[in-house]
């Protein structure tokens, strides 16, 4: 794999990204916005994965394979599962701010939320 | 057992006690909970103290898990003793220790039924900062990063019945999670070119390459997360909506040494990684961070003085200030940075004490509106109303409050680098220390005009969901006490003569590329600068001097705000309608531009994204 | 700022972001690329520490102090969203009634539960050796118990979910990570240093401290993911407001 062809798996991970903001720019609605900050997320997920491949290399579990045999880079692997709990937990965290913002406010329209300007 | 054994303790000692708290803390009563989080506290402060010693004799590293490095390379996460950053760790642990002190009587009732949580989500706050704060690996300072963050955004919004902190900690969240994943984006660009995480690695190996587009962009990446908690504009936005609603305690934090993390973690990453060859050449860091600091502590400025709701005043006051230590830390130089630390020493006394105090008045009168309590809290003049004035007097610089000392170096150090630069410290502390002044004539005497409200669109402080709920009790004394212990701490570090000695030789140690390395294995070792290096000026006659004009000038601000308005005659009402206008014309539109609004935060994040790219691209 | 402004602002910004993030990728190393020196030591450190998975390895052994943090921000959430999703006191609780669900449902959701059950503890005690660990099977023993909520109704859940003790159990598995790691402080050693016997490779007790730790952590995944859960489902089923919802504070 040559070339531009290369490039793609980081260049989605760029895109990804993008995508995840501008749906943030544009939400109507902070269930959606929540949900568009873990799609930038998983930007992190795709670049950190694609970025620890190696070619012709296998998952780096020894259980049933040699322990000579080539495995792409584990590190990488550790971050991303890392970075996946973090995720979770925050998501969370912020729907559960959604959750009381929509009992207190009638409204999960982000562009509706104005008693903190100026 | 050393100093580098005991160096992990800094985050597990506080996690310890977020557990115990979390798991028997339905069980214990108020008292107990409130006597043992001060003891858990206390003890983190004592830890921290003693490692800050060891720190000073010369920086060592701490490879948790024992994975020490083999041949200069490791599998494990290393931590760093380096005065600074020890030093930092030790302020978060100082002011946790304020915070859990002042929230003894603070909620009437703990909202949760279980008085643990509170405590435990602080010591997890405690554990976050100190945690970025001392590591040396990339990675780790992500999580420690997020950790911080999510307890943050938890502790903001913790009074649901109010609306607005809602708002405030979900904007909060999303715009510094979403600034932590593209710093997180950075880090696996750097990843994929050098094939390590650690700092010093990371630095060690893009000497290999020259500097190109890749660099650049995994630089302004990383950056993005800590120049947005730094609230650097145009990453600022989220800031005074958080500041504003969080509960008070937790303000004493987040201002009074959260953001100024964002400052310190940004240094350390250009130091550690990006100082060396194949990374950013000097010159491009410092004339872009300088303009970025200048133009922050400029708006921030103007911003708070056209505050009415107090928190957010001293949230912009943040800002401003925060402005003026990146200038500081971007002269990269160790001046510089021994000033800005002594700088962020003095500032986190005044701002906790400011922020404490005016959680007297929500407490007292449930409300933090400055029109709304105009001359009501004239009972307090002589207890809260003096420790706010000097508050003020403090935030503006007058010697010998230690915030005055660290704006005379920092200043110092600026000057040398662009004669202009210290008029901008003076113009700022002026502005902000007008502003607190203002507030407190008006609240604690009702002094001057009586004020009248804007037509534009801003933020109230009155009608606040009170914190505490129990009208008509006298001022509980840890409320008083807290406030007059932060700001005699901030007088004593403008007065303690070892103390400038101490930071400079730490500035010195922080800017030292091949001390920090040989600290973490990556390098050979090094001769520490000793003990009694050259060190700073200490209070000088033109630093005492712009000191004390900076004051007279806040002074002079502060009373043409209150009785300005009264003023008869032709020139007056000229003045006012100039003013007047020139109020429609500049400050309307920038308040337009703080909107609150989740879409515009995002955005004005993606602009600086762009807009650092293309300046750093520019001057690489 | 209107919202035409803000997305010609963003557009422009992210057009911007994107070209140089292009530019950046092609200096990086080709995908697939075989140079992973990272990678290659920590390999090398799994073998020698007698662990068969290598993320498990990094994970709780070489970059433990990484998910020491990152239980710490779970233990955070969860605490916070006690905090957040608390009952206000304007607010009662009510049991909501049984609700009727088709026979095929009830009789899956009966069988599948154990199976989860089982196949949670299974992934959590193999984190080890095989994929998987105290993250994955946490998460499956957490949705598991779930199944009672989707085969039968609220109450049907409540009975078996003991959330108090659950709310002990989470804090106590953090506390317990952060204990082990003082195990190597003790002995000399360093903080999180795994001092235990590596034991025989690729068998359930080798690794040393990774398997301990590791069911910390599948403790502490499952029962806090079980608590968050709850909150939001006590706050989306069981709760019922009074509140008048206006807005306010605005002028």
């Amino acid at each position: 794999m040559s070339g531009l062809f290369g490039l793609v798996p980081h260049l989605v991970a760029g895109w990804i990204l993008l995508v995840g903001m501008y749906g943030l720019v544009t939400s109507r609605n902070l269930v959606h916005a929540v949900g568009c900050l873990a799609v930038a997320q998983s930007a992190t997920y795709v670049l950190l994965l694609s970025v620890g491949f190696r070619r012709g290399g296998t998952a780096p579990v020894f259980s049933d394979a040699s322990p000579h045999s080539v495995v792409v880079d584990p590190v990488v692997q550790a971050l991303t599962l890392t970075d996946i709990v973090v995720g979770a937990t925050v998501t969370a965290l912020l729907l559960a701010l959604v959750m009381q913002l929509h009992k207190r406010h009638a409204t999960v329209d982000p562009d509706r939320l104005n008693s903190l300007r100026g | 057992m050393t100093a580098p054994d005991l160096l992990p303790l800094a985050v597990a000692v506080p996690l310890l006690g977020a557990a115990l708290f979390a798991a028997v803390g339905r069980l214990l009563p108020r008292r107990a909970c409130d006597v043992l989080v001060t003891v858990w506290a206390l003890a983190d402060v004592v830890l921290l103290a003693a490692l800050w010693r060891a720190a000073n004799r010369g920086p060592f590293a701490s490879w948790v898990g024992g994975w020490r490095p083999r041949n200069g390379e490791s599998v494990g996460i290393v931590l760093v003793g380096d005065p600074l950053g020890v030093g930092l760790a030790l302020l978060v642990s100082l002011l946790v220790l304020a915070a859990v002190v002042y929230a003894w009587r603070y909620f009437a009732e703990p909202p949760t039924r279980s008085p643990g949580t509170f405590p435990a989500l602080v010591l997890l706050f405690e554990a976050g900062m100190c945690g970025f704060a001392l590591t040396g690996d990339l990675f780790n300072a992500f999580v420690f990063f997020e950790l911080m963050g999510a307890v943050a955004y938890a502790l903001t919004g913790y009074r649901v019945e109010d609306p607005r902190p809602l708002q405030g900690a979900l904007t909060f969240g999303v715009v510094n999670s979403l600034a932590a994943y593209c710093s997180l984006m950075g880090i696996a660009l750097l990843y994929a070119r050098t094939g390590e995480l650690g700092m010093a690695q990371i630095g060690r190996h893009l000497a290999a390459h020259r500097t190109d587009t890749l660099t650049v962009t995994a630089f302004v990446l990383v950056l993005t997360g800590l120049l947005t908690k730094a609230a650097m504009v145009p990453f600022h936005l989220w800031l005074p909506d958080a500041h504003a609603v969080a509960p008070t305690p937790v303000c004493m934090l987040l201002s009074g040494v959260m953001v100024e993390l964002g400052v310190y973690g940004a240094a350390r990453v250009y130091w550690t990684v990006f100082a060396g060859p194949g990374g950013i050449p000097a010159g491009a860091v410092r004339g872009v961070l300088v303009a970025a600091g200048v133009l922050t502590a400029l708006l921030g400025a103007l911003m708070c003085w056209q505050q009415r709701h107090i928190k957010r005043m001293l949230a912009f006051s943040t800002i401003s200030h925060v402005g003026l230590f990146l200038v500081g830390t971007a002269l990269l130089d160790a001046h510089g940075a021994a000033a800005t630390a002594l700088y962020v020493l003095g500032h986190a006394g005044a701002k906790a004490a400011l922020f404490g105090l005016t959680g007297v008045l929500l407490d007292q009168y449930g409300s933090v509106d400055e029109h709304g309590l105009y001359g009501r809290a004239r009972e307090l003049r002589w207890s809260a109303g003096v420790m706010f004035a000097l508050g003020g007097l403090a935030v503006a610089g007058l010697p010998p409050f230690g915030a005055g000392l660290g704006k005379a170096l920092s200043e110092h150090a600026a000057g040398d680098f662009l004669g202009w630069l210290p008029a901008v410290f003076v113009v700022t502390s002026a502005v902000t220390g007008g502003a607190v002044l203002r507030t407190a004539a008006r609240v604690f005497a009702g002094a001057g005009a009586v004020p009248h409200d804007s037509h534009q669109a801003e933020t109230r402080g009155d009608d606040e969901e009170p914190e505490v709920r129990d009208p008509g009790r006298p001022v509980p004394r840890p409320m008083l006490a807290v406030p007059a212990a932060l700001l005699a701490a901030c007088l004593a570090s403008g007065v303690l003569p070892g103390l400038t000695a101490g930071l400079a030789r730490a500035g010195t140690l922080f800017t030292s590329r091949a001390d920090y390395f040989a600290a973490a294995g990556q390098g050979p070792p090094t001769a520490f600068p000793p003990l009694s290096a050259p060190s700073l000026a200490g209070w000088t006659g033109e630093g005492a001097l712009l000191g004390l004009v900076s004051t007279l000038v806040a002074l002079a601000l502060a009373a043409t705000a209150l009785w300005g308005p009264l003023l008869g005659g032709r020139g007056a009402r000229r003045l006012r309608d100039l003013a007047a206008t020139g109020s429609h014309r500049l400050v309307l539109p920038l308040r337009r531009l703080h909107s609150g609004r989740l879409g515009d935060n995002v955005a004005w994040l993606a602009t600086g994204v762009g807009v650092l790219l293309v300046v750093f691209t520019a001057l690489r | 700022m209107s919202r035409s402004a803000r997305v010609r602002l963003f557009l422009g910004a992210a057009a911007a972001i994107a070209v140089f993030y292009v530019l950046a990728c092609t200096g990086l190393p080709h995908f697939g690329t075989a140079a992973h020196p990272y990678g290659d030591r920590a390999v090398a450190a799994t073998l020698r520490q007698h662990t068969a998975n290598t993320v498990s390895s990094i994970n709780f052994d070489q970059r433990a102090f990484d998910t020491l943090g990152e239980e710490s921000i779970l233990l955070g959430s969860v605490l916070g969203a006690t905090a957040l999703l608390r009952r206000t006191d304007d607010e009662q609780e009510f049991t909501p009634g049984q609700v009727r669900v088709l026979p095929s449902t009830r009789l899956f959701g009966t069988l599948l539960l154990p199976v989860a059950l089982l196949t949670g503890v299974y992934i959590v005690a193999h984190g080890q050796l095989s994929p998987g660990g105290g993250f994955q099977g946490g998460v499956v023993l957490a949705s598991a118990l779930h199944l009672a909520y989707v085969a039968a109704d609220y109450r049907s859940l409540k009975e078996i979910r003991p959330r108090e003790l659950l709310d002990g159990v989470d804090a106590v598995a953090a506390g317990a990570f952060t204990t082990l790691g003082l195990a190597g402080l003790i002995t000399g050693a360093a903080y999180l240093q795994n001092v235990l016997p590596l034991g025989t490779f690729n068998t359930l007790s080798s690794g040393g401290l990774v398997p301990v730790i590791n069911a910390a952590v599948g403790v502490e995944v499952a029962s806090g993911v079980i608590v968050l859960l709850a909150h939001f489902l006590d706050q989306a089923l069981a709760t019922r407001g009074e509140r008048t919802t206006t807005e306010r504070g605005s002028s």
